[in-house]
């Protein structure tokens, strides 16, 4: 099995066609994957500083993995849905979740933070891979909907579920990989392979690349650079038709690199070096795809500026949407635990409330 | 006009203080949102603060060195606003991504403003206070036994000091660990709150420099007083004629297999004592004084005492009886080297259990070194020095110029005695002295 990463953007923003990887760059809107990108950093900066600020308990950043994300993201429709991990700001910007939201779990404010069913992005799960078994009972739901292999392009839809590299020593893992092979399901396990679990280095966790595992549950394995928004997109919209389709899920890796520690409580100072964090600097998605848009003249003084408006709002939205979080009331633990309060649950919820007036 | 403050946030889930290392503004200076203003030291790492408001630097509330609890101001920002923070949030729609539907399937997120109308908004909340807590009840005076957590409990028994007698500074008449070691070095007559943060800092003339206790300074000085008052310390000493070890390691040096490897007489020594070990292994075990037993450690996890800018850490070396001589020595230059950029990984400095000190390095011949806390023994490695010898063959007595070191061991009494602490030590002098009696 070919192991090296399949790229179509280099880092140098050149375009080169892959015979493994077809794909046309007249197929998306180039500019709008460079604004998402954008989008996705300023996202990830301003909560950073918000940690900063005491305003966040914690922020997991995905400084360096905004091609990973976003590029699977605009292969998306939208009914199918998707499940992330607790570090998918990217995708979850794609979906229309507003960012304001992705920060009331970080502040402590909620449990969630937005309806799942409203863009189809389920919530952010915190337990490593416990995702990847609601993506696959998720996918077992469409299988028995019959919204799969119709070839009804308005009916067909699949799972994709996003996973790092600490998930697959996980059991969670493993189970759903199994299950979705063997029930042939409609999902695509999209695994950001960010090199680093918290301080473990993918070295010690496997002897084979992240692809190459596909093989042994019985389907296909891709890996891609993780930082080329194309070979990222295309490898995603590939494996999504096919899950559409009927044909099965798909294991794509990603090869990128978390930037920036694993989340604001973390020192990676401990246990990695600076050199390595420079190198995967010099290979910035970001920057490999500006100068591709430079080159074939569709970043102009007028979009940049446009662009740079967009990201300050953003950031002031953020900073002012944080602030403003509605603190939880003292109902809410009880009100958000089942569809509808039984009995048992409201009398507590009432007992509770009425300590918390004596107390006041 | 308004003065607002920024207070000391909670930047690690759960810490309860940070260290002021450097500020990054003055007063007077323009900030904007999100600028770096300071430069904190947690117990986890190091993190720059951003501003949260743009304006004029008003006043530092504490200055580089100092420890502040979470939550005390630590800035405060003249902004240009008025009245107290708005904090309606800014509306983003333009901002926001659209969602295609369907007219055109390859473009599925778009850049373009389109109205998607499905987005909550959030609207201004009157943020509903959180009730204050209630004021710290006054310290009581009389009834009860001293009150101190389990740990500071343990540290004042371990210093054979009455915790009743300790004079407590801690909130609601609670005993600090800062009490304790303050009873224990004598300096319990200052009143509390005459040491309160940045008192130390203001120098009354320029005779005296007066330096906040902090860092790894702070964790020295608790880890020397709790071994020193802790483990009754033996100190022994020998002098090695060790001639034929130097001999061997330039002869090693110079194999192929050791051209990249760092070989120094503390490498040797090294070895020799993890060889003498094995022999005594009463010294390679720690006091259990809770549960009443000794225990003796199967590995040895050496550790070496190491010089940092930041002073005095002491990694260990995982296993190292294990080890060979060239394993041993790039484990040695590597936890020296990962030590002095201030990158030992938390593993290297838990679970020691016994340790080399190297102050041969520093010219000096012998010293008496103190137990790392918890350990048995320690060995000082001193310098080596051409010196005059008594040499003694077949051909009799007679002076000669040798290579000489001294070493000196300190250990626990309560886990030892003389006759285990002097085989340790004669049976390193002797490898070292006669490095083949390693092939034994």
């Amino acid at each position: 099995m070919n192991d090296e990463p399949i790229s179509l953007l280099n880092a140098g923003g050149s375009f080169t066609s892959s015979p493994e990887l077809p794909f046309e760059t007249d197929s998306t809107d180039v500019l709008a994957l460079y604004n998402d990108m954008l989008m996705a950093r300023t996202v990830d900066t301003e909560a950073i500083a918000l940690q900063r600020q005491g305003e966040l308990g914690l922020w997991p950043s995905m400084l360096g993995q905004e091609a990973a994300q976003i590029g699977a993201a605009h292969a998306l429709l939208p009914r199918d849905i998707v499940f992330p991990t607790y570090r998918e700001h990217g995708v979850a910007w794609c979906r229309g979740v507003d960012p304001v939201d992705l920060l009331g779990l970080f502040r402590g404010t909620t449990l969630g933070g937005w309806n799942p069913t409203e863009n189809n992005f389920n919530l952010y799960t915190l337990v490593i891979g416990a995702q990847t078994l609601h993506a696959v009972g998720y996918a077992m739901g469409i299988l028995r909907d019959g919204d799969v292999g119709t070839g009804d392009p308005d009916r067909d839809r699949a799972v994709l579920v996003f996973l790092g590299d600490g998930a697959l020593s996980e059991g969670e893992t493993n189970e759903a990989f199994v299950w979705a092979a063997a029930q042939h399901l409609p999902v695509v396990f999209f695994c950001q392979n960010n090199q680093w679990a918290i301080s473990a280095p993918y070295s010690v966790q496997s002897r084979v690349s992240v692809a190459q595992r596909a093989q042994g549950y019985g389907f296909k394995g891709v890996r891609v650079d993780g930082n080329d928004v194309f070979a990222c997109l295309a490898a995603t919209r590939e494996a999504l038709a096919a899950a559409r389709a009927g044909q099965g899920p798909t294991l794509i890796e990603a090869l990128t690199y978390r930037r920036n520690p694993h989340t604001t409580s973390d020192d990676d100072g401990r246990y990695r070096t600076l050199a390595e964090n420079d190198a995967w600097a010099a290979l910035d998605p970001i920057d490999r795809l500006r100068t591709y848009l430079q080159s074939t003249g569709l970043l102009n003084d007028a979009n940049v500026e446009d662009i740079s408006r967009r990201g300050k709002a953003l950031a002031e939205h953020l900073r002012s949407g944080c602030r403003a979080l509605p603190v939880p009331g003292h109902a809410s633990p009880f009100q958000n635990t089942y569809a509808e309060l039984p009995d048992e649950l409201e009398r507590q919820m009432n007992e509770h409330l009425e300590f918390v007036e004596a107390a006041e | 006009m308004s003065i607002k403050q920024f207070s000391l946030p909670d930047v690690g889930e759960g810490l309860t203080e940070a260290e002021i290392v450097t500020w990054l503004v003055k007063r007077g200076d323009i900030v904007e949102v999100n600028q770096a203003i300071v430069e904190i030291e947690t117990a986890k790492s190091l993190v720059e603060l951003p501003s949260p408001f743009a304006g004029e630097v008003h006043e530092l509330h504490a200055v580089a060195g100092e420890t502040v609890d979470v939550g005390n101001p630590i800035i405060s920002i003249e902004t240009g606003e008025t009245g107290t923070t708005d904090t309606s949030p800014t509306p983003v729609e333009e901002a926001l991504p659209a969602m295609e539907t369907g007219e055109d399937p390859k473009l599925l997120v778009g850049y373009g403003a389109r109205e998607i109308g499905t987005h909550r908004r959030r609207r201004k909340v009157k943020g509903k206070v959180p009730a204050e807590r209630p004021s710290v009840a006054p310290m009581r005076a009389v009834g009860g036994p001293p009150k101190a957590s389990p740990p500071v409990r343990k540290l004042a028994k371990d210093l054979g000091l009455d915790l009743a007698a300790i004079t407590p500074t801690g909130e609601d008449g609670v005993r600090t660990r800062a009490d304790i070691l303050k009873a224990s070095a004598g300096t319990e007559s200052i009143a509390a709150g005459q040491d309160s943060p940045g008192a130390g800092t203001d120098v009354a003339d320029n005779d005296e420099l007066r330096i906040p206790i902090k860092g790894v300074r702070k964790h020295t000085a608790a880890a020397m007083v709790k071994s020193a008052f802790t483990a009754p310390h033996v100190t022994e000493f020998v002098s090695a004629d060790v001639t034929k070890s130097l001999e061997l390691l330039q002869q090693v040096g110079q194999r192929r297999d050791f051209r990249d490897v760092k070989l120094t007489p503390l490498t040797f020594v090294a070895k020799a004592f993890l060889k003498a070990l094995r022999d005594t292994p009463e010294a390679n075990s720690r006091w259990d004084d809770a549960a009443q037993e000794i225990v003796q450690m199967r590995k040895v996890n050496l550790g070496i005492a190491a010089a940092t800018p930041r002073g005095l850490v002491v990694p260990n070396i995982k296993g190292a009886e294990t080890l060979s001589l060239k394993e041993l020595a790039l484990e040695i230059n590597a936890l020296g080297s990962a030590a002095r950029e201030g990158k030992t990984p938390q593993t290297a400095m838990a679970g020691g259990t016994v340790t080399l000190t190297n102050i041969g390095v520093f010219g000096i011949d012998t010293g008496t070194p103190i137990l790392n806390p918890g350990e048995t023994a320690i060995l000082a490695v001193g310098t080596v020095r051409r010196m005059p010898w008594v040499i003694q063959d077949e051909e009799g007595e007679r002076l000669g110029i040798r290579s000489v070191l001294q070493l000196a061991i300190s250990f626990d009494h309560r886990v030892m005695d003389g006759q285990q602490g002097s085989r340790l030590l004669a049976d390193t002098a002797a490898i070292m002295t006669e490095p083949g009696l390693s092939l034994l």
